[in-house]
């Protein structure tokens, strides 16, 4: 077997966003490796700045179209707490909803037309449709439920239209959630049917572990399996949180001249965050569904396989879709109210936290007396799951050196669409010259 | 019948008009046996440097992707730029309002004056290349862009409304949103979004961009009518609406 590799995946396919792939082996000797991002910056927080607080929202929804739901959500609750403005029992329910809505519609699209044909060894999900028509059909249909139900509570699936500070400016009818909830008993069995699909592909997931931090939100007021409330914690924290506004702590954000992008380290050089990072911090809060599908997959809490991370998100799909049954019933019982919604500008600092899809995300604004923005600060999921992917590649690399350059190839893109990079995101992001 | 080759190409943008193709969800599976799909990186591991239509999502901000953006427009016999950033350059021109230095500083701080961090002010995908059509909105509207295509398989010209929001706003009956202290754009922004935010009662920002003779005085009117300040408006208008300078008029 040879043991030299030059690999230059150049824009890898398949992700959000911009990302390149370089290794260079001679003789068995790497001499260079590196996950390179050259996605066009675009200084969200330098625009913001001026801008009223009422605004703010619209214009960070759109650092993502897949998670625009997120930011929209991150950013009002940033804007809320500046502002000193309290929500409604009725409009935290509504909002994570809309949130599990996205969790939902990014899971699939991931699951189903990126990482997909990974598994099935195609480059794209296209072929599949000529062999698997019917798998892809009710892949299909998942992403329909689940961008119907973002238009419903949202607006349409992309960049909400009825978030504003203190509320929304329109909720769904009770005869429309009604029917939303017969709709995900449905959809509950789809998932089933697709869980049982990846089930019989499982062993194409590669076998590769390394030891990992994993950071997520944990709330224990009530014990949730938490996407949108709670506290920051990781697998190095034996349980103990750290609270949101401290969350420069986590970070820690800085430049290296090897990467293209700011990474990220808490108590480890590397941390990563997403569905398996949730699942690792928060898994005995799991619906009995979702618990059952990690059964299915032996996903157990302290799973540090990367590669895992497609399976998590299968598992919250269910857990999204039961959860979100339950509290639509919980909505529906006490029934809905109009609310009346006055938000008044002031000076002020806050910071907005969510889970992201692919993991936590943070938002910070500063406002003056009239509302308009100071200064704003933002970290992405992806750009804190950059250094992980790094340190991923170094460890895999060597394991699997004499598998040659294509099977190198392959499973180093593999990883690094099992992280579900949304690269656009990244506000963050240097420009980098390439490798030639 | 040959199908036509169609690519799918991405700049600064947050890919949120490629994900509505994908949100035609069935739809997109008959669009895409209509067409030979021969490129579209979000999607395929396939690439190809021969194709008929190409699609462009997002705006231009750095030397070298208008370089790239002119070698896929030499290619191309039908270029489509899709989505705000591509259409007007959207909300990535707000960066045009303050000094490149300044912008650069705010986000990287210390490390800003490195080399490999430059940045250029924003354009529009026409303010580099001829754009034969052009699918509006942030992000596009799906039947739009659905539509769009129709015209092209079937080699007709797409009619793009030529008239503002208000006139669909109107025509769905909805009560007007400035009666209710919003500053809504709908007087002077392009229709053929079916007036989707103020149906939603979320005032219009302005996303398709203006119209192309935008009644500026009777927008004057409705301003001075419900007792707002120019510059209130002008805060609503940057959004979406800023140019390749500092927006002030």
């Amino acid at each position: 077997m040879s043991k030299n590799l030059k690999i230059d995946v150049h824009h890898i396919t398949r992700v959000e966003g911009h990302g390149n792939i370089v290794v260079n082996v001679t003789n068995g000797k790497i001499e260079k490796l590196e996950w390179q991002v050259p996605e066009a910056p675009r200084f969200f927080e330098a625009m913001v700045r001026g801008r009223s607080y009422e605004d703010i929202q619209i214009i960070v929804s759109r650092i993502c179209g897949i998670c625009s739901i997120t930011h929209s959500l991150a950013a009002t609750k940033a804007v809320e707490k500046a502002l000193g403005v309290k929500v409604s029992e009725q409009t935290d329910i509504i909002r994570i909803l809309m949130h599990y809505s996205e969790q939902l519609q990014s899971h699939i699209l991931h699951i189903g037309y990126l990482a997909a044909p990974d598994f099935f060894g195609v480059p794209s999900v296209l072929p599949l449709v000529a062999n698997a028509l019917d798998v892809v059909k009710t892949i299909v249909k998942i992403h329909r439920v689940a961008n119907s139900w973002s238009e419903l509570i949202a607006g349409r699936p992309t960049h909400p239209i009825t978030i504003k500070p203190g509320g929304f400016t329109r909720i769904p009818s009770e005869k429309q959630f009604r029917e939303l909830m017969e709709t995900l008993k449905s959809t509950l069995t789809d998932l089933k049917v697709i869980a049982g699909v990846v089930l019989s592909i499982a062993d194409n997931i590669p076998k590769f572990e390394r030891e990992t931090e994993y950071v997520s939100l944990k709330q224990t007021n009530p014990p949730t399996y938490t996407f949108y409330h709670g506290d920051i914690t990781s697998t190095d924290c034996n349980g103990r949180t750290i609270p949101i506004n401290d969350w420069h702590k986590v970070t820690n954000e800085y430049v290296v001249e090897q990467s293209t992008a700011k990474w990220t380290k808490w108590h480890r050089d590397a941390y990563a965050v997403g569905a398996l990072a949730r699942f690792n911090n928060n898994s005995e809060f799991l619906t009995p569904g979702a618990k059952e599908a990690a059964k299915m997959f032996g996903l157990k809490k302290g799973c540090c396989n990367p590669f895992m991370n497609t399976i998590a998100q299968l598992v919250e799909s269910v857990h999204v879709a039961e959860t979100s049954i339950a509290m639509i019933d919980k909505l529906l019982t006490k029934g809905l109210t109009e609310e009346k919604i006055t938000v008044k500008p002031k000076a002020g600092k806050g910071s907005g936290c969510v889970e992201a899809p692919r993991g936590i995300l943070f938002h910070e604004y500063e406002f003056d007396n009239k509302g308009n923005c100071v200064s704003a600060d933002i970290c992405i999921p992806t750009n804190q799951n950059h250094a992980n992917i790094q340190k991923d590649f170094e460890k895999l690399v060597p394991e699997i050196l004499d598998q040659g350059q294509d099977a190198v190839r392959q499973k180093l893109e593999m990883l690094v669409r099992s992280y579900d990079p949304c690269i656009s995101c990244s506000t963050h992001m240097l420009k980098v010259q390439f490798v030639k | 019948m040959n199908k036509p080759r169609v690519a799918i190409f991405d700049f600064a943008c947050c890919e949120g008009c490629q994900l509505q193709i994908v949100n035609l969800e069935e739809e997109i599976l008959e669009l895409a046996s209509a067409v030979e799909l021969v490129e579209w990186r979000e999607a395929m591991s396939e690439q190809s440097h021969e194709y008929d239509i190409a699609i462009i999502e997002g705006s231009i901000t750095r030397p070298e992707d208008e370089q790239r953006l002119k070698v896929i427009r030499s290619r191309a016999k039908i270029l489509v730029a899709i989505g705000a950033c591509a259409t007007t350059g959207g909300i990535n021109k707000l960066k045009n309002n303050f000094d490149l230095e300044d912008v650069k500083t705010c986000v990287y701080g210390k490390d800003a004056g490195m080399p490999h961090l430059d940045t250029a002010m924003t354009k529009a995908v026409d303010e580099v290349v001829k754009v034969d059509y052009k699918v509006h909105g942030c992000p596009m509207h799906r039947p739009e862009f659905a539509y769009v295509v129709r015209c092209l398989l079937m080699g007709k010209k797409p009619e793009i409304p030529e008239w503002p929001v208000c006139v669909e706003c109107k025509a769905k009956g909805n009560p007007c949103l400035w009666d209710y202290g919003q500053v809504c754009l709908g007087p002077i922004i392009r229709a053929g979004c079916g007036a989707r935010c103020p149906s939603a009662g979320f005032r219009c920002f302005g996303c398709r961009g203006y119209i192309d003779n935008p009644n500026v005085n009777a927008a004057k009117d409705v301003i001075e009518k419900y007792g707002l300040s120019v510059d209130k408006l002008k805060s609503k208008m940057v959004l979406f609406g800023s140019k390749q300078r500092p927006t002030d008029e």
